[in-house]
């Protein structure tokens, strides 16, 4: 694929959906319900562990308008993994729809349906649930080897040695080690390191975790939802409910956002088993505060990390310990755990030996699960902060130690098992966004008015694009009676527009205007398989497949349009909406191929097929740099401007690209200053409503300012990479390596509020007297 | 109980509970654009016009709107598609389910401030919240539309 002059690849083309979802149509789960559904709720544990002892329903069932009312005793016992991911998941199969043990406050105990939801709220009052309360572990730092095993159940069990042992609240274990990391070290001349803490992050989407289902006219299950994964989600509810996946159809229609927290299977198995129980339509929506307290977070992890250097400034050892927090069940605990390393390592390969050691516990607190960066944006947090250190010894410029030590294109990296690297413009990521922040005149910092300091900050990074030799996409492009094309995905387009981008593909490739095109996407009753979108996959992965099941289609047009016309293949061209012969004498348009071929003595609907998956996962960068001006009188932490370079490869549709990374950018300057998931003593969540748990609203974001260097990766679709989740990575360690800039204070635990800034100052200024 | 409202323009006649509130009067009539996403008056998703200016509907009870005209994006089509085509230009909807409270956000604003100052504009739509676009191309694109760039 060359990049020549482009018509629909390359250009900020308005997405397909846009106008209905901005004006408000009903296109979404909760708009498309019928309106005769049963309404689902949720009785939930009010303890973090205990063990239920009887549950009496009686008063609950006498109210009028409940039509069933599920507990433990009434669901199959087959555990099953909320993950999604491919099959066989490398998740613990750990959870039941309904346990007999609860493990964190906000645990389901009981599924109630009923006509509307306040009959529903009234029978869930009276139902007397008697509890068995044991002691949780609430701590992940004191949760191996505790007393209180989080999962004692015999019946667990994992698809893969995942380094499981349950019994020691473990429910994943990770070594990855290149060289002798302990030698390599006392052959450097500087060695740093520290601890750190990055914090449970709330996706916090605007529309929250939500489903219907029926059964149709053949008494199958049928499933609407808010969903990344709807191939995913049926194959979890077939497991689930112990159906043939055969006998359900999952739909997403528009989607309010998701960041990962989609990835993970929410609600659909309550409405479906009540469908199947009741033969009935149900519909649960989950209030703001059942999707802080009852779904999943990012990950809460601490890292240690030990760097070393030669006088040079090249790192030549990496070691890295982790501890994750996998809350009460352990979705995507071993996935994201193992992408800590995965995504941070490759950055550098001057190194002689790497390391990197873990362990995702079990704890009695809501589950961890997908959060777009999935362990990259915890180990950049970590890594960067340590590099920035590690300069700060050598004396060097950060941008300057980045720039000795980054892998470049064409090169290897020493966990990367001798692939070379496809493409990267990270060296011109750094120097451009030093560019635009200033970087000369700012670092480190500057006064800035009466007890006021603005410095600067940076930190670079990396992700993938899909999951090499796991993630597929298959695409079918259609090309219909009246000369239009359907492009068939099971890609979810969940806003970030890739129903409209792999649309642009397709019509770049069929030499068609993008109109031309309808989307037939995320039904696994007519989409081909895809895994759903996530893993940064559908651009690099499904893109692929839509352009290699474009050019089969367009050969199947030539070679029927030459046919009819009369002449060789290689005399026929497509363009125009009609193939026609080279030297222009003689043409047929598409829709008078389509009748000649599908209708009357043609017999033959022209489809072009492909199934893509990569052997490689080409990494996007991200160089990205914060200004922050402090109060150092009252800690007061203000970020001024955030610059991001971002190389994704070929950019396809660069106002959605755009919006991508400043939606990305927005959610890590969250991370770095605002959010934080917390418990009280009894490990009920704290920070369950948006006046608890802040989200950044436009006033907190400073400017933020998007620029992009494109590369061109030869495994992708017009040379693209990804770009959804490496956005999300740079802000924390960026924006704490301006405050420590700025004031000298180093804050390692997330997120750096102006409180910790204060008692930082204020404890340095002791230690200066 | 009844209340009697005008509903974008029309006058209608509805039964209402003591204790519901608008936002869910209002999806229950099938004006499906007004959205919920929080129960604490935080995110603004929920914004509908009450006698012309903004106010969110998810706290306030329907039966104070007795003899009130309210008007959702459903009832100014012209204009909410005039401003959904710059901002889907700019591709600051995203998912687009904070857009109708964020349109009849912008739209009462651009009623309510003459020229108004970058900064203006970001205060009048704080309460807006957005966990798609980092907000930067919504600020665009109402910045174009209101011609003050």
């Amino acid at each position: 694929m060359k990049k020549l002059e482009m018509k629909s690849v390359g250009h900020s083309i308005r997405k397909i959906d846009g106008m209905a979802i901005a004006t408000g149509k009903p296109v979404y789960t909760e708009d498309l319900a019928m309106s005769n559904a049963l309404v689902v709720k949720i009785l939930r544990s009010p303890h973090a562990f205990a063990k239920i002892k009887s549950i009496d329903l009686s008063r609950a069932e006498a109210v009028e308008g409940v039509e069933c009312i599920l507990t433990f005793q009434d669901v199959p016992s087959e555990r099953f993994t909320l993950a999604g991911q491919s099959y066989p998941e490398p998740s613990p199969y750990d959870r039941l729809i309904l346990d007999q043990i609860v493990r964190y406050v906000g645990d389901e105990v009981a599924i109630i349906a009923a006509v509307d939801e306040k009959t529903a709220v009234q029978a869930m009052k009276r139902i007397k649930v008697d509890y068995e309360v044991w002691k949780p572990v609430l701590d992940f730092e004191q949760a191996l080897g505790h007393a209180t095993v989080v999962h004692p159940e015999e019946d667990l069990s994992c698809n893969f040695d995942i380094g499981l042992q349950k019994e020691k609240n473990i429910a994943s274990s990770f070594i990855e080690a290149v060289g002798d990391v302990e030698e390599e070290f006392k052959r450097c001349d500087v060695v740093v390191e520290d601890v750190y803490y990055p914090q449970a992050q709330s996706h916090a989407m605007m529309e929250s975790y939500r489903a219907y289902t029926f059964l149709d006219h053949t008494g199958r299950l049928v499933v609407v939802s808010s969903t990344q994964i709807p191939f995913h989600i049926r194959r979890q509810l077939a497991r689930a409910l112990q159906i043939p996946a055969s006998k359900i159809r999952v739909m997403k229609p528009r989607i309010g956002g998701g960041f990962g927290g989609k990835q993970t299977g929410a609600v659909e198995v309550f409405t479906a088993i009540v469908t199947l129980k009741t033969g009935k339509p149900a519909l649960i929506v989950y209030d703001r505060k059942e999707t802080f307290t009852s779904t999943t977070s990012r990950h809460a992890m601490r890292l240690k990390v030990r760097l070393g250097a030669d006088q040079e400034g090249l790192i030549r050892a990496i070691d890295m310990e982790v501890l994750s927090d996998t809350g009460a069940y352990g979705e995507h605990a071993a996935t994201v755990l193992s992408c800590v390393g995965h995504y941070t390592l490759p950055l550098y390969n001057k190194t002689r030996a790497v390391r990197i050691t873990g362990n995702a516990v079990y704890t009695n607190k809501m589950s961890a699960g997908a959060f777009r960066g999935y362990g990259a944006t915890q180990g950049t947090f970590a890594l960067e902060s340590t590099v920035n250190l590690l300069a700060e010894r050598l004396g060097m410029d950060p941008t300057e130690v980045r720039l000795k030590n980054i892998s470049k294109e064409g090169e290897t990296f020493l966990t990367g098992q001798g692939v070379l690297l496809g493409s990267s413009s990270l060296d011109r990521c750094i120097k451009k966004g030093k560019e635009l922040i200033g970087w000369k005149d700012k670092f480190p910092r500057r006064a800035s008015g009466e007890n006021k300091v603005r410095a600067v900050g940076m930190a670079i990074t990396m992700q993938g694009s899909g999951i090499a030799n796991i993630g597929t996409a298959s695409i079918e492009i259609r090309l219909n009676d009246d000369g239009n094309f359907t492009l068939l995905t099971g890609a979810t387009d969940m806003g970030t527009g890739c129903d409209t981008i792999l649309s642009q593909m397709a019509a770049e490739i069929l030499e068609i205007p993008i109109e031309n095109i309808m989307v037939n996407a995320a039904d696994t009753d007519s989409s081909p398989y895809d895994p759903g979108s996530y893993a940064s996959s559908t651009t690099y992965v499904a893109g692929t497949a839509t352009v290699k099941a474009a050019e089969d289609l367009k050969k199947k047009i030539l070679e029927q349009g030459a046919k009819l016309l009369g002449v060789a293949l290689q005399e026929a061209e497509l363009n125009g909406l009609a193939v026609r012969t080279l030297n222009g004498d003689r043409e047929i348009s598409l829709v008078k191929l389509a009748e000649l071929t599908i209708l009357g003595t043609g017999k033959l609907q022209l489809t072009g097929y492909a199934t893509h998956g990569s052997a490689v996962s080409p990494p996007p960068y991200v160089a990205g740099f914060a200004e922050v001006e402090i109060d150092q009188e009252t800690g007061k932490v203000e970020l001024i401007n955030y610059v991001a370079v971002v190389d994704c490869g070929t950019v396809i549709n660069p106002n959605l690209a755009r919006m991508q990374a400043e939606g990305g950018i927005a959610q890590g300057i969250g991370m770095a200053l605002y959010e934080e998931v917390r418990y009280d003593d009894a490990g009920t969540m704290a920070t369950n409503s948006f006046m608890q748990y802040k989200i950044p609203c436009r006033k907190d974001i400073g400017h933020v300012h998007v620029a992009f260097e494109e590369s061109y990766e030869p495994t992708g679709p017009f040379g693209a990479k990804s770009i959804g989740e490496v956005v999300a990575n740079t802000p924390p360690p960026a924006i704490a390596h301006a405050v420590y800039n700025a004031v000298g204070v180093r804050v390692n635990r997330l997120p750096i509020t102006s409180e910790k800034v204060f008692l930082g100052i204020r404890e340095s200024s002791k230690d200066l007297r | 109980m009844q209340i009697k409202v005008t509903i974008n323009n029309k006058l209608v006649t509805w039964d209402v509970e003591k204790d519901e509130f608008l936002a869910d009067t209002l999806r229950s009539h099938g004006l499906l654009s007004v959205k919920k996403a929080c129960e604490t008056s935080c995110c603004g998703l929920c914004t509908v016009w009450l006698e012309d200016k903004p106010v969110l509907s998810c706290s306030i009870l329907s039966l104070r709107i007795h003899g009130k005209k309210i008007t959702t994006i459903e009832g100014v089509p012209k204009e909410a598609e005039e401003f959904a085509r710059v901002l889907t230009a700019e591709g600051a909807e995203q998912c687009g389910f904070c857009s109708p409270g964020f349109i009849m956000n912008v739209l009462a604003m651009k009623n309510e401030l003459v020229n108004p100052s970058e900064e203006e504009i970001i205060h009048y739509l704080t309460g807006n919240l957005c966990r798609c676009t980092g907000y930067m191309g919504q600020l665009r694109a109402v910045k174009t539309y209101l011609g003050v760039l």
